[in-house]
């Protein structure tokens, strides 16, 4: 279904493909028609996505379509292989981790993971990590320091889940456990926020020496909705909650929380997932590179420093 | 219990030297007795009816851990930026000026060099009654400067927490402070100094999710409601009734989330115990089995 400020282009594509069928089922030449819709269509989706309200980045960033965490396992690594299992309380659906190989060097890849339709979010918990995610992502984080594998992680939750057994499991404490284990990597990290950074469930695994984001991609610390919930006591004032906070791509490199927006195809990438995740495979491929330089005490310090001088204030 | 009513249980502060005969007097939030307000700061705000451990002001509890007249103040010099221009029904700036004011602090901690039955330590007090506990840019740097220094100084490090979580009004910077006060934390596990990390009521969100339970020792004070996720969320979420005592102190202890829930009465002694324990060991180095880069 689409986003519902997406209704015109929708149109616009409807009316293209049905001049195509029409042209090829009467036989008529309309080549010229069809290049000057198109050439309308082009410049719709700029506009409008140029011009998007934060309200409408969230929508974009949780939009159906959108490639998840697995869409980018299974297509800009080679040879993926899923690691299952925090070895004490399960195996957590939402975040998926392994081994795999980024253009020939092997990697640790972690990434939080959506569903793609009702069923599979239902078994992914909508994204949402139990303790047990967070567990395994610490244990992969000693086996990439281990051998020497450079640590990537794909960000995309609604945040941590709020449940009964989580918290009894040590919710916070495995946070911030995953926090302290990441910025202790002896490797390079890099992480991209691919959809949705909810929070510290983000944050988790978001402790990377470069945090890339997707141009429609949001991170924040809360919800809009939460936020709307608590000060305005009223979440259908979630739209303004997101102008409120700054969640948006541009937003976050202005303030310093990621230091790289990866440009999404004209309409956003749910409207054209291959070239959203070659763009990231790109960006990706040139970081590391830039980080290889480095050693492993320089990894340490280079990502220690840059969250140390994260804040901003004034003196009295 | 809805968190937000809870929140709004501020009565033990409002101004320990309100003489005014509604001062005088309080009600119990947990037995309804009604107590004699200077009983109850005599009594480190605990009832003296039924031992319920009110929320204590930053003051008294610096005064209920440090040795006399040894208390030495660092924060105080940072005040809070408005990086987000964040207006929700009033603007950020004029609702921190407000809560300032009533506080008489410029951020909802307050840290500190002193002695602990002789021990060398720095205190970290979270003020819950300053905009809810909320950590912030402020918060985020006074906790990490604190640390740092009491690694520099050869000290250990006690933070008592009380937080709402992280500040929504500084939005993602207020959630880049979680990594940015754990990674201060290496400066003293680096040094083998003891952090002791005393959680009380309440401690939620994005300091439980970072400094709060990163502690080499973790202990709560009876009854403090710890959490990442508030009781309210979560109902929201399962649509069920939470188990008894549910992120209760005890409870968490059971769950073996803390290292033990120490009554305030005797939370210096004990922390003073765990401090000479901890700071006793060998003199000489033992040889260290290799864990791959833990540090």
């Amino acid at each position: 279904m689409p986003l519902s400020f997406e209704q015109p282009i929708v149109e616009l594509e409807t009316k293209i493909s049905d001049m195509r069928s029409y042209a090829a089922e009467q036989g008529v030449d309309l080549t010229d028609e069809i290049q000057l819709l198109e050439q309308r269509l082009e410049r719709l989706k700029k506009e409008t996505f140029a011009n998007l309200s934060r309200w409408q980045r969230v929508q974009v960033a949780r939009a159906p379509g959108r490639p998840t965490g697995m869409d980018y396992l299974q297509s800009i690594f080679e040879d993926f292989t899923e690691l299952h299992g925090d070895r004490a309380l399960g195996d957590d659906p939402a975040l998926v981790g392994g081994l795999a190989f980024l253009q020939g060097q092997s990697v640790m890849v972690l990434a939080q993971q959506k569903g793609r339709d009702t069923k599979e979010n239902i078994h992914r918990n909508f994204g949402m990590s139990h303790p047990s995610g967070y567990r395994k992502a610490i244990r992969l984080f000693d086996l990439a320091d281990k051998f020497h594998l450079p640590v990537i992680t794909l960000i995309d939750t609604p945040g941590a889940y709020p449940g009964i057994a989580a918290e009894e499991q040590g919710q916070a404490w495995v946070i911030a456990e995953s926090i302290r284990r990441m910025s202790r990597l002896r490797v390079p990290a890099i992480s991209v926020v691919i959809g949705e950074g909810g929070s510290g469930g983000a944050l988790a695994v978001g402790v990377a020496n470069r945090v890339l984001i997707l141009e429609n991609a949001i991170y924040s610390v809360i919800s809009p909705e939460s936020c709307a919930a608590i000060l305005w006591r009223d979440s259908t004032e979630a739209p303004k909650a997101a102008e409120a906070l700054r969640l948006t791509a541009d937003d976050l490199l202005q303030l310093g929380i990621v230091d790289r927006v990866i440009d999404e195809p004209v309409g956003g990438a749910h409207r054209n997932p291959g070239s959203a995740m070659e763009r990231v495979k790109g960006a990706l491929v040139e970081e590391l590179a830039a980080l290889m330089s480095l050693t492993s005490d320089e990894w340490i310090r280079q990502r220690r420093e840059r969250f140390r001088h994260l804040g901003e204030f004034d003196l009295v | 219990m809805a968190l937000e009513r809870f929140f709004r249980r501020k009565r033990p502060t409002k101004g320990d030297e309100d003489q005014s005969p509604a001062g005088l007097w309080m009600k119990c939030d947990a037995c309804s007795a009604q107590i004699y307000r200077k009983d109850l700061v005599a009594n480190q705000y605990v009832c003296p009816e039924c031992r319920h451990h009110h929320r204590m002001p930053v003051d008294a509890r610096i005064q209920l851990l440090a040795d006399d007249d040894t208390f030495e103040l660092w924060s105080g010099k940072l005040t809070p930026r408005d990086p987000l221009q964040f207006v929700d029904t009033k603007p950020y700036p004029e609702r921190i000026a407000k809560v300032q004011d009533q506080q008489q602090r410029p951020d909802a901690v307050v840290t500190g060099a002193a002695r602990l039955e002789g021990e060398d330590v720095a205190l970290v007090v979270m003020d819950f009654f300053f905009a809810g506990g909320s950590m912030g840019s402020v918060v985020g740097e006074e906790v990490t400067r604190a640390a740092e220094r009491a690694a520099e100084e050869d000290r250990s490090l006690i933070a008592v927490t009380a937080s709402g979580g992280a500040r929504m009004q500084e939005g993602a910077l207020s959630l880049m402070q979680m990594a940015k006060t754990t990674v201060a934390l290496e400066a003293l596990s680096e040094r083998r100094l003891p952090y002791i990390s005393v959680l009380t009521d309440p401690t939620t969100g994005g300091v439980t999710a970072s400094f709060a339970t990163l502690g080499d020792l973790i202990v709560a004070e009876p009854n403090a409601l710890i959490c990442f996720a508030g009781p309210r969320v979560i109902q929201q979420t399962i649509k069920q009734d939470l188990p008894e005592g549910f992120q209760r102190a005890e409870f968490l202890l059971k769950k073996g989330m803390v290292d033990d829930v120490i009554p305030r009465q005797q939370l210096k002694e004990r922390l003073a115990l765990y401090l000479r324990l901890l700071r006793g060991g060998l003199a000489k180095e033992v040889p260290e089995v290799e864990r791959a880069a833990v540090i």
